[in-house]
């Protein structure tokens, strides 16, 4: 066994001729979270899940019949019907809880079984919550399927034949014998491996040895359910419990558009999505059990029936950023903080890092009345390893690891090469690519040996790919971002971690009132600053739309994102006429 | 400002307080009849109504009322968008009142932030124009450029956090000249001005032009120039995610040489200086 069954109390609860195998974690006067595992799985996938909801929760985990170490019915056939299925849960809950309803969390088949019982009338008063991962009620399901099927639009048709393909295995395990003969003989053999080379889990002695027997018994929930939902779905399988819905974008057997309008039968329905594979019970178990405490906890303390919390955090992107760790550089001013005020947004935790204290501070301030679950400042200067391994560890200590990283912290350098001096080029490789490097080094090894995924934005600049005579320093430390950032994004591709070069372009932000003008006096100076900021702010691109182009990047996992349309422009020219480039370069700054 | 209470008002500022004092007392009974649902059209309506009873014949420009993110212009390309729109306020919207009422040829300028319920948000933005008010008056006391103390209330704003609203003004002004205007028995308005302010606005504009300098204080280059005497409507207006919040009132600059006495704000004693008294006492 694992370490995350360590501790656990088992017992066998009794229900129609069955055994079933449950282990309880935790302090039993704790609300009772009930995790049911999909297949071919046993209660197992969830140990790292349980693992850390332990401390908070009564965690309750069971092997369905047939599976693990539950025993299975005879016949089989007929025996893994949903009301017997029901009939379980209901046994296992009078046993563990018997007192107050328990809060469900089902992947896979367990989100199935999760969406009968929280449905069903039978449990009604048993089920206070239920998070739903990867697994559609199949009543939802057939009539889901069946209004795609008589009322086809080209949408609907698209959307009916990608989940038809995408469930080409239930097909399958509709043939008999066969898939039992596989998963006995060859199949079992190359399991781990498929889940690892394929679904990117870690392989640490999952699944355990019932494997066998789980995916040959499991087989059996779909023949004995599936075909009689499909033909007679019930249609009054409204949610009597509040339901969160997690969904990984990445799922191969799942297409997310089966949940749209799913609020019709779950109303005040959660949605979170996150950019992984199916078995993220497995694959990010930090994500998924930190969510479910949070949707556990607010039931407990009654805030907001079914009806849902009124000061969720709307928008675009709160499905897939909601509760997310990001920190930004550079946060007191410009694109920092207008992206660390869309992240808020979004709902997600901000950590905003300055070298201005008191911006930090503000942002942060900010951050929580935009709705941002907790904020904090910091005051780092990125350039400073030893100051950003310190920011580093404080903030895995106090706030767990960073999901979203981005390295924006950037200064300004203008003037001809001959006349930049050996400091200045130093300082601004300082800020603007050593700053980038420490950020990627200490937060990205962070993201990389926790193996949940995340995501890195480099700000870059389109002064990456457009030479110039009077911005030598600026834009070779801002082609060496984005070099830095397609190389790192190869790197830890395997890890799933995103990597994002932003090349924003002319945007109206501080950067103007501190970049510095080389070879001249300090008179010219403050003139030469005073006509950039004039010129930046007649160009006025708001680094609010920086900020959303960022969310973008992020969510969809981008490579390279120019912002401004010079600086898509400017991306173009370099790819198929960079001679035109090239004598854009030499024409002298237009101050 | 206790030396600007007690200054003797000549007449005219005399007149121009009172007119401003009435679009005040317009716009907090307008803002305590705001229920939900209430549209924009029906709350300039009522700005309007009230002020005509009062005696109201013209106008620098017609109410407005800008509701949600309205208030911090989102999305605003072409002017005709300020105008009143049948948006419904709803509990815990921003709101902006706007008015420029002529009472017996005083003019007035007037913008009403307020909310519906609490939020937070929008405390803090109200809080924050505070200091616009008071770097505002002490940078014109020093006679610095106009075109400068916009820059200097905008690098505040950005400072702060804020994207600066004002700039979506037509020629993005921060402030306006206003004057006395002659009493008119028809006077029409064009696109919410009137005509006789805006023939006001041009001669101010002609006369500046020769002396230079301009009665619109924007960022633009005709506004660098020391500020000059008369009054202006001084509105700076702060933007921050779909929360607005502005004020506007009159800024009164003479040719004094002592400081104190070359620029004041006409009247201490209106609703969002109050609320920050309140605040600093409690």
């Amino acid at each position: 066994m694992r370490a995350g069954t360590e501790g656990a109390r088992e017992r066998w609860v009794r229900t129609g001729g069955i055994e079933l195998c449950v282990q309880e974690l935790g302090d039993a006067s704790r609300p009772t979270v009930l995790l049911l595992h999909g297949y071919p799985d046993s209660k197992e996938v969830w140990s790292e899940v349980a693992e850390r909801l332990r401390d908070r929760f009564h965690v309750v985990l069971y092997d369905i019949r047939g599976c693990g170490r539950s025993t299975a019915p005879l016949p089989l056939r007929g025996g893994f019907t949903l009301e017997k299925l029901t009939d379980d849960f209901l046994a296992v809950a009078e046993a563990v809880s018997p007192d107050a309803p328990v809060h469900l969390v089902g992947h896979d088949w367990g989100s199935v079984q999760g969406w009968e019982f929280a449905t069903a009338r039978r449990t009604e008063g048993r089920v206070a919550s239920f998070t739903s991962i990867s697994g559609p009620s199949l009543d939802h399901l057939a009539l889901w399927l069946r209004r795609r099927a008589t009322r086809p639009t080209p949408r609907r048709v698209a959307q009916l034949l990608s989940q038809s393909a995408r469930s080409w295995y239930v097909y399958a395990l509709h043939t008999p014998v066969l898939p039992e003969a596989l998963m006995r003989g060859p199949l079992l053999k190359r399991w781990p491996k498929i889940l690892a080379r394929l679904e990117k889990l870690p392989s640490d002695g999952y699944p355990t040895e019932s494997l066998a027997t789980d995916a040959a018994h499991g087989a059996w929930l779909y023949r004995d359910n599936i075909r009689a939902r499909m033909r007679r779905p019930r249609t009054d399988a409204y949610a009597h419990a509040p339901v969160q819905l997690i969904t990984p974008t990445g799922d191969v057997f799942l297409s997310d558009r089966l949940y749209d309008g799913l609020e019709e039968w779950a109303p005040g329905l959660v949605r979170h999505t996150l950019a992984a594979k199916h078995w993220v019970p497995r694959s990010r178990p930090d994500q998924v059990s930190a969510w479910i405490a949070e949707f556990v906890a607010e039931r407990e303390r009654g805030a907001g029936g079914p009806a849902g919390r009124a000061s969720a955090p709307a928008g675009p992107y709160a499905q897939a950023f909601g509760g997310r760790l990001v920190l930004v550089t550079g946060a007191a001013s410009g694109i920092g903080r207008a992206t660390a005020f869309a992240f808020a947004e979004a709902g997600a935790r901000v950590i905003a890092v300055d070298r201005d204290p008191e911006g930090a501070v503000r942002t942060a301030e900010m951050a929580r009345l935009l709705g941002a679950p907790e904020a904090a400042a910091e005051t780092v200067d990125v350039s400073d390893e030893a100051a950003m391994e310190k920011l580093a560890a404080k903030v895995a200590a106090e706030h767990g690891v960073v999901d979203i990283l981005v390295n924006n912290a950037g200064i300004g350098l203008a003037g001809a090469f001959l006349d930049t001096s050996a400091e200045e080029w130093r300082k601004i490789l300082d800020v603007n690519l050593w700053g980038v490097v420490h950020g990627c080094r200490v937060f990205g090894r962070q993201m990389a040996e926790r193996g949940q995924g995340g995501h890195i934005v480099n700000t870059a600049s389109a002064a990456a790919f457009q030479p110039s005579r009077f911005l030598t320093a600026y834009s070779t430390s801002k082609a060496a971002v984005l070099m830095l950032s397609e190389c790192l994004r190869a790197e830890l591709a395997g890890k799933g971690i995103g990597v994002t070069a932003i090349c924003p372009g002319i945007v109206n932000t501080g950067i103007t009132a501190t970049a510095r003008f080389t070879g001249v006096s300090e008179d010219e100076q403050r003139q030469l600053r005073k006509k950039a900021v004039r010129l930046y702010g007649r160009r006025n691109y708001p680094p609010e739309k920086v900020a959303e182009a960022v969310l973008r990047a992020v969510h969809r996992d981008q490579a390279v994102v120019p912002v401004t349309p010079e600086a898509h422009g400017l991306r173009l020219m370099s790819r198929f006429t960079p001679r035109l480039l090239r004598a854009l370069a030499r024409i002298d700054l237009p101050l | 400002m206790a030396s600007a209470v007690a200054r003797e008002l000549t007449a005219d500022l005399r007149g121009f307080k009172e007119t401003q004092r009435l679009a005040y007392d317009c716009a907090e009974e307008v803002a305590a009849q705001l229920r939900p649902g209430v549209t924009e059209r029906e709350a300039a309506r009522m700005q309007r109504a009230w002020l005509r009873e009062r005696g109201v014949r013209d106008w620098f420009h017609l109410p407005f009322a800008w509701f949600g993110d309205r208030t911090a212009f989102v999305g605003f390309r072409v002017p005709l968008q300020f105008f009143p729109t049948d948006r419904r306020l709803e509990p815990g919207m921003p709101f902006i009142l706007d008015m420029a009422p002529v009472h017996r040829g005083f003019t007035a300028d007037i913008g009403y932030a307020g909310c519906l319920g609490p939020h937070p948000l929008h405390e803090l933005l109200m809080a924050d124009l505070r200091e616009h008010r008071e770097l505002i008056l002490r940078e014109v006391r020093e006679r610095r450029p106009l075109r400068e103390i916009y820059e200097d209330v905008e690098r505040l704003m950005v400072r702060q956090g804020h994207a600066n609203r004002h700039r979506a003004y037509p020629f993005g002004v921060i402030a306006h000249k206003v004057g006395r205007i002659r009493e008119r028995r028809w006077s029409p308005q064009v696109f919410g001005f009137g005509t006789q302010a805006l023939r006001g606005l041009a001669s101010d504009a002609l006369r500046g032009h020769r002396e230079g300098w301009s009665p619109l204080w924007s960022p633009h280059r005709f506004s660098d120039h020391p500020p000059a005497p008369g009054l202006w409507a001084v509105e700076p207006h702060l933007g921050f995610r779909g929360v607005g919040a502005k004020f506007e009132e009159l800024l009164v600059v003479t040719d004094s040489r002592d400081p104190e006495e070359s620029a004041f704000w006409l009247d201490d004693d209106l609703p969002h200086v109050r609320r920050r008294q309140e605040e600093r006492a409690a």
